[in-house]
């Protein structure tokens, strides 16, 4: 290949990736070009993202002590909480009551949100979790300001964690379900 | 169309008739340009499958893409000279369907039988650099000065080895009449093989390459795109411009590539003329349009594969591809074309 210059190289290399997409199959079998392309159609078909890709934020409001840590890191101050104290029974027979946080407002403003995972990291209870999902556009940008119940939604399409490499010491992190 | 319909109609008919062939020899080669090439080959070289909704196979995409630029707002920026501003898009496309005007595409299928055909087509294509520098200085715009800049000082720097690469063919043929280089070719023979002809491709390649290299530049398609270089002017000259205008500035790209390959197809593939078949027979002047139809799509086949493949020049090493190594190039070219002409 030394004797060929680079300017012909460049010409095959387009030419043999036009070739690789029409004819996935070789120049016998009929042009398929819907599977020789690395894309999909998209609203046809529907792409599978990574276990790991950053979709949408997930909530798991049972977690949740309203420490506002999250919203104290967000970049973007796209988080938004409220919350109230309140004494719940005690454990024991005879016993103090506890004091309990609960959430009366936690939102998500994806319209301001920028995928960064800070909160996702930061938060200590294993509240928030990333979800692949990304079908979630709206028409009105008010409405992509996602509530606790919506958050919570989300849940159900946070994939299990993956296995840590053969011989890690680290427990394999469990979603709740 | 035929000598013998022809001549039974009015003068106004013939004319309306030759209008109507000129804007369907303009459009028809630039939505075949941009679907075939632009959308589709394209997409496949970059493993992708493109526009595949609107229409099979995304065939009507081009209709969608139009009607959609004639919704936009037709926008003029606070600082622009308006009258300029609007008539740089016209002047840009008016030198393109003017260029087609002298391309024959059959023994009586032209628009206009000039017997210096090939020198005007070339004049007339210099002037879409004053369309250009009109639309760069009216923009108001210091990224569209620049471009407009840029885009004048290739033009120029690139028509020179054109017409020089031309001149090859001329020396050759002994004539500036597009009908009388098509008749050549097909006369001509080459080692006393005469039976296809001589397509001035075999014993000018050195000038077709020079026009090929010359061409891509003046249709300013990448590699030579420096005047839209995205990352330092936006988008050169067109920076400002939107719906209706900015369309028609893209009719122009796309046509002026079907109109400089119709005239190396003329000039270097032996036009529209078929071996076998009588240089004036009535046949050919409805073979004569799809002959010519499949040498141009050859030829823009292999522009839109350089401009697929290679990246963009820096504006120093166009400018000294054109003056140091393309013009010494061509001026050898015509002097060993001459001597040759001479000498046999």
């Amino acid at each position: 290949m030394g004797l060929v210059p680079g300017v012909i190289k460049g010409l095959g290399v387009t030419m043999g990736e036009a070739r690789k997409t029409v004819f996935p199959n070789g120049f016998t079998k009929p042009p398929a070009p819907s599977k020789g392309a690395v894309t999909v159609q998209y609203p046809h078909v529907k792409e599978d993202p990574a276990p790991r890709a950053r979709g949408v934020i997930a909530l798991n409001q049972e977690n949740c002590t309203a420490c506002m840590l999250c919203a104290r890191e967000c970049p973007d101050w796209c988080i938004f909480i409220e919350a109230h104290k309140y004494l719940a029974p005690p454990r024991r027979e005879g016993g103090k009551p506890r004091q309990r946080n609960e959430l009366d407002r936690f939102d998500i403003d994806f319209a301001l949100c920028m995928y960064c995972g800070i909160c996702v990291e930061v938060c200590p209870f294993e509240a928030l979790y990333w979800s692949p999902e990304y079908e979630y556009s709206e028409p009105r940008i008010a409405d992509l300001l996602h509530d606790k119940s919506r958050l919570g939604l989300w849940m159900e399409t946070v994939p299990d964690f993956e296995d840590y490499e053969a011989g890690s010491e680290q427990k394999k992190k469990k979603v709740p379900r | 169309m035929s000598a013998v319909v022809l001549a039974e109609l009015a003068y106004w008919q013939v004319s309306i008739f030759r209008v109507l062939g000129l804007l369907a020899a303009v459009l028809l080669p630039a939505g075949t340009i941009v679907y075939l090439f632009l959308f589709k080959m394209m997409s496949f070289m970059q493993s992708r499958l493109g526009p595949m909704e609107a229409g099979p196979y995304g065939s009507m995409q081009l209709l969608a893409e139009v009607g959609k630029w004639l919704q936009k707002e037709d926008l003029f920026p606070d600082g622009a000279d308006r009258k300029v501003f609007a008539w740089a898009p016209i002047v840009v496309v008016a030198s393109t369907f003017i260029m087609y005007t002298v391309v024959p595409f059959g023994p009586d299928a032209w628009f206009a039988n000039i017997p210096t055909g090939i020198y005007f087509a070339l004049a007339v294509s210099s002037v879409s650099v004053i369309g250009i520098l009109m639309a760069g200085w009216a923009s108001a715009n210091k990224y569209s000065l620049m471009g407009g800049l840029r885009s004048a000082g290739q033009l120029i720097a690139y028509e020179l080895p054109l017409v020089l690469a031309v001149l090859g063919v001329v020396i050759q043929a002994g004539t500036m009449d597009m009908q009388g280089i098509v008749e050549a070719q097909r006369n001509g023979e080459i080692f006393g093989l005469g039976f296809i002809g001589n397509p001035y491709i075999l014993t000018q390649f050195v000038g077709f390459a020079v026009f090929m290299i010359a061409m891509q530049a003046e249709l300013t398609q990448p590699p030579f795109d420096m005047p839209v270089a995205e990352s330092e002017l936006v988008a050169g000259y067109l920076t400002e411009y939107s719906g209706f205008r900015f369309l028609l500035f893209f009719i122009g790209e796309y046509a002026t590539a079907g109109a400089f390959s119709a005239i190396a197809a003329v000039l270097f593939l032996g036009g529209w003329s078929l071996p076998g078949i009588g240089f004036d027979a009535d046949i050919m002047n409805l073979l004569g349009p799809i002959v010519m139809l499949t040498k141009m799509m050859l030829i823009v086949f292999l522009v839109m594969w350089f401009r697929f493949t290679y990246p963009r020049f820096r504006e120093d090493q166009l400018q000294i591809f054109a003056w140091k190594y393309l013009i010494p190039i061509s001026l050898v070219n015509i002097a060993v074309t001459a001597v040759l002409k001479v000498a046999f």
